[in-house]
This record gives structure tokens, sequence and C-alpha cells, in this order.
């Protein structure tokens, strides 16, 4: 008999940000998890990045070299299945609010610049719920690339998609792939919903419209311990 | 020679036109004979000149050490486990078997997409969502299935090893019952399953409980059918003298592997 956990059957909500590299979205998410950490509410954040099960894996074939389009977009299908097989979804069933800085669309959109078809990729990631609220930061490209590359940083390899040969100049490779992201995720927000945040925007400012839309698309009281039935 | 083709829409850059070799799968559960199969099937056809390369599962160079690692520490979920067994796949099939392929090489392959299907489909997955991802994976010339009963399977296991293996008894979806009847009823599970598939897919299903002579000799009737029909359309009219080499000549199977009296 499995034991009862959840009288109440409260069903989590999932929160995405996406959006380039320097579009700001990680500093939203983080004062969006503060705030409703701060509120008393069950939440909890997650990151896209590897899981420990994955990682030795996806180093290996990084560093070899030994990743093409399709099976660097299934190792790392395979590593947010672990994490959303381990983590995400437990929480969500036990009725936290989770926040994802990237969720399945950053797959989408980078993959599909890789090569893959875009119909398989959708496919692929069809376990993984939809969020019920997604934060899109659109920002414009050059806006984004001069946030990045402003102190010069080392780009590593596939961040900055040399394995497509676009130029043999890191920068030059970087810019060239970041434009493909950008127009990528122009589609893929034409395809999903999503709510759109200027992130050129004043940062309080994009802050306070995104409590607002959540307050108003969640029932945040139910998010209560208290409110769950559940006593520690 | 039929031309090649993916189940799906295949792979980015890849045409399926080009690939001249054969692409040869045994399926069965362990203890079923495979392995001793392909053995035979590998000497039997380098004797004969055919290059010939074997793949399996977990033997990619990108994820293989990772995936049995990860293993042994019992800690996959279901759908992660089925995504690290994809992406191995997709490693052999990208950088060994099309390779092979396209060079004309004569690719055997130690199960295929269809164990990975079944022991998702016991787990929860749909065959539609599998048959998506492995849109991927290229149609073989034949698939051959070795079914062989679960208490012959268990029996051959035992004087093998000594004892069943955790993932093969179906271990991680049921504990309760022991292992015997676990295995029992794990491998009963799958094999409804590859009955299914096979209707869909068209495998030659082989009794593996034969003896390995019998059973190599269907195999390789249907074998050289193909690389026959193959070579001949290669090389236009002139067909590929067949020598028929007669089973007696295999190499004798390991002990160990020989089918339960």
């Amino acid at each position: 008999m499995a034991p009862k956990l959840n009288p109440k059957e409260i069903e989590g909500k999932l929160i995405a940000v996406e959006g380039l590299d320097g579009s700001g979205k990680s500093t939203q998410i983080r004062l969006l998890k503060r705030w409703l950490e701060l509120e008393g509410y069950k939440v909890f954040f997650t990151e896209w990045n590897s899981s420990e099960l994955v990682k030795k894996a996806t180093r290996k074939g990084k560093k070899k070299k030994l990743l093409t389009p399709t099976t660097f977009s299934l190792i790392h299908c395979t590593d947010f299945a672990d994490r959303y097989e381990r983590q995400i979804l437990p929480l969500l069933k036990g009725g936290y609010i989770v926040l994802a800085d990237r969720y399945v669309y950053t797959a989408f959109a980078r993959d599909a610049v890789r090569g893959c078809d875009k119909d398989w990729l959708r496919k692929l990631y069809r376990f993984a719920r939809k969020p019920d609220i997604t934060f899109f930061f659109e920002l414009p490209l050059e806006v984004a690339l001069g946030r990045i590359l402003e102190g010069r940083p080392a780009l590593k390899y596939h961040e900055a998609g040399m394995d497509m040969g676009f130029s043999k100049d890191p920068y030059e490779s970087f810019r060239i792939f970041q434009g493909k992201i950008y127009e990528e995720y122009g589609r893929i927000f034409k395809e999903f919903p999503a709510e759109r945040v200027n992130a050129t925007e004043p940062s309080e400012l994009q802050q306070s419209k995104m409590r607002d839309i959540v307050k108003k698309r969640i029932d945040l009281k139910s998010f209560k311990l208290k409110a769950q039935g559940v006593r520690l | 020679m039929k031309s090649k083709r993916f189940y799906g829409k295949g792979l980015p850059n890849v045409d399926p036109g080009q690939l001249k070799g054969t692409l040869i799968v045994l399926e069965g559960s362990d203890g079923s004979g495979r392995s001793t199969q392909i053995g035979l099937l590998q000497n039997w056809l380098e004797r004969r000149g055919f290059p010939t390369v074997v793949v399996g599962l977990k033997r990619s160079e990108l994820v293989g050490e990772a995936l049995a690692e990860a293993m042994r520490g019992n800690t996959l979920n279901a759908i992660t486990l089925n995504l690290f067994y994809a992406t191995d796949f997709a490693d052999q099939l990208e950088r060994v078997i099309l390779p092979s392929l396209k060079a004309g090489f004569v690719v055997l392959a130690d199960r295929y997409i269809y164990t990975l299907m079944a022991r998702d489909i016991v787990r929860g997955s749909s065959l539609e969502w599998l048959k998506e991802i492995y849109g991927i994976a290229l149609v073989p010339d034949a698939v051959f299935y070795l079914n062989v009963s679960p208490k012959i399977l268990a029996e051959r296991n035992f004087r093998k090893r000594g004892f069943l293996d955790y993932w093969e008894s179906g271990m991680d979806i049921q504990r309760v019952g022991g292992m015997y009847d676990n295995f029992i009823k794990y491998q009963a599970k799958l094999h409804r399953i590859f009955e299914a598939l096979q209707k869909e897919y068209g495998f030659t299903s082989i009794h593996g409980s034969k003896s390995v002579r019998a059973v190599f000799k269907e195999i390789k009737t249907k074998v050289e059918k193909i690389l026959t029909a193959s070579s001949a359309a290669e090389r236009g009219a002139a067909a590929l003298e067949v020598s028929a080499v007669s089973a007696e000549n295999a190499e004798a199977p390991p002990e160990d592997d020989a089918p339960a009296k």
C-alpha cells in the first residue's frame, strides 16, 4: 500500500523563464523565488544544468568532440529527464511551485539550430509537462550580445557553437549562433504560449509585472503548507 | 537489393541511399543464445571475406560506461533510462553503424531498438512515443528474434552465471515476489510485447530452444539470400558465387551457452 501523502492532492505549478543569455532572466527568476519564499509559499528553483548522473558522459562527449547534433540533443534530454523524474515531477506532485531557469524551449531552440528535426525534438520532450506560465524575455539581439561579450569572457566550445563551423573566431561564432537561436525563439513562441517580458525595462518594473501575472494566474494561497493540510 | 531507409525522419545530413552494406539484427533475452549466434555469424561472414562489425547495447564510446555505472547504482527512473539508452544507440548508429554500412560492411547488431522499445513499454512508455524517438533508426535488412521460454532462459542464466540479472528480472519495477518469480513474469511480459512488435516490424522468429546448429542454419540461410541479392545488385549481373559453408564448419559454441536440455 502506498502511504497517504497529501490528503488534498494539490497539483503543483510550473513557472519557466526563457530567453537569450544576457536577457536577465536568471536575475528575474531568482527575485521571483525570493518573493515567493518570503511570502511563505512552497517553492523550489531548478536550473538547466547537468545532473550528477549524466554529467560525466556529457563532459567526455564534449572534450573528445564525440557529439553530433543528435547525440548532443539526446544526452541533454537524458540529463533533463533525470532532473525531471527525480526532482521536478515529484515536487509538482507534492504541491510545490517549481521555478525553472530554462526549460524544454531552450532545447527546442538550441538543437534546432544544430540541425535536429523540430518535430522530432517536440516529440522527444513530450514526457515533460508544459509550464503553467512561461516568461519569455525579449530584447534586441545586439543588446544581449553586448551584455555577454562586453568583458570578452572565455567562451566554451559548444557554448559558442564552434561545433557548427560558423566561424573560427569564438566571438564571431557566438554572435552567429545566438542570432540563430534568437530567430528560433521567435518562432517557438509563436507556437507556444508565453508571457513576454520586455527585458530592456528596469529590473524592478519587470519583476513587478511578473509578480502581477503570477498572482493573477496562480491561486497562491493554496501553496502554503497550512493550506495543504500538512503539519510538520 | 532494396535501398535503405529510416523508420522516421532519420538523421540530419544522412542519405540512406549511400549505405551499401547489410544490417542484420539479432534480438532475444539474455540466455536466448543471441551472443553465440552473433559469434558464429561473424566467423562465417569473415571466413567468406565479408568485413563485419558488431554493435550492441551499452557499447557506445559516448555513454556506454556512464550508462553501465548508472545502472549499478539502481537510481535511474524509467524515462531517464530510456533516453540514456537512446543516446547510446544514436552514438553507435552515427559513429559505427552508418559509416560501416557506407563502407559496405555487414553490421551485426546484438540487439537493436526493439529490445529498448519493449523494455520501455513494460515501464509505461507508449509505443507511439518510442516510434518517434527511434525514427532516427535505420530499417535493418533482417531481424531475427530468438524466442525462448522464460523458464529455459532462467535455467541458462543459472548455468552461465549462477544468478539472475537485476534488470533482466525487472526488479526496478517490482521487488515483491522475489527474483525468480519476477524474472519469469518480466520475461513473459517482454515476450508478449515482442510478439506484438513482430507483427508490426516483421521479424523472423526462431525457436531458440532448438540446437545451436539448427538455429544457426536458419539464420545463415536467410542471411545468405540477403547477401547474394545485395552483391548481385552491386555487381550488376555477376552474382556472387555462393559457396555453401555448412554449419558443420562453423566453430563450436562455447560450452556455457549451450541450450538447456
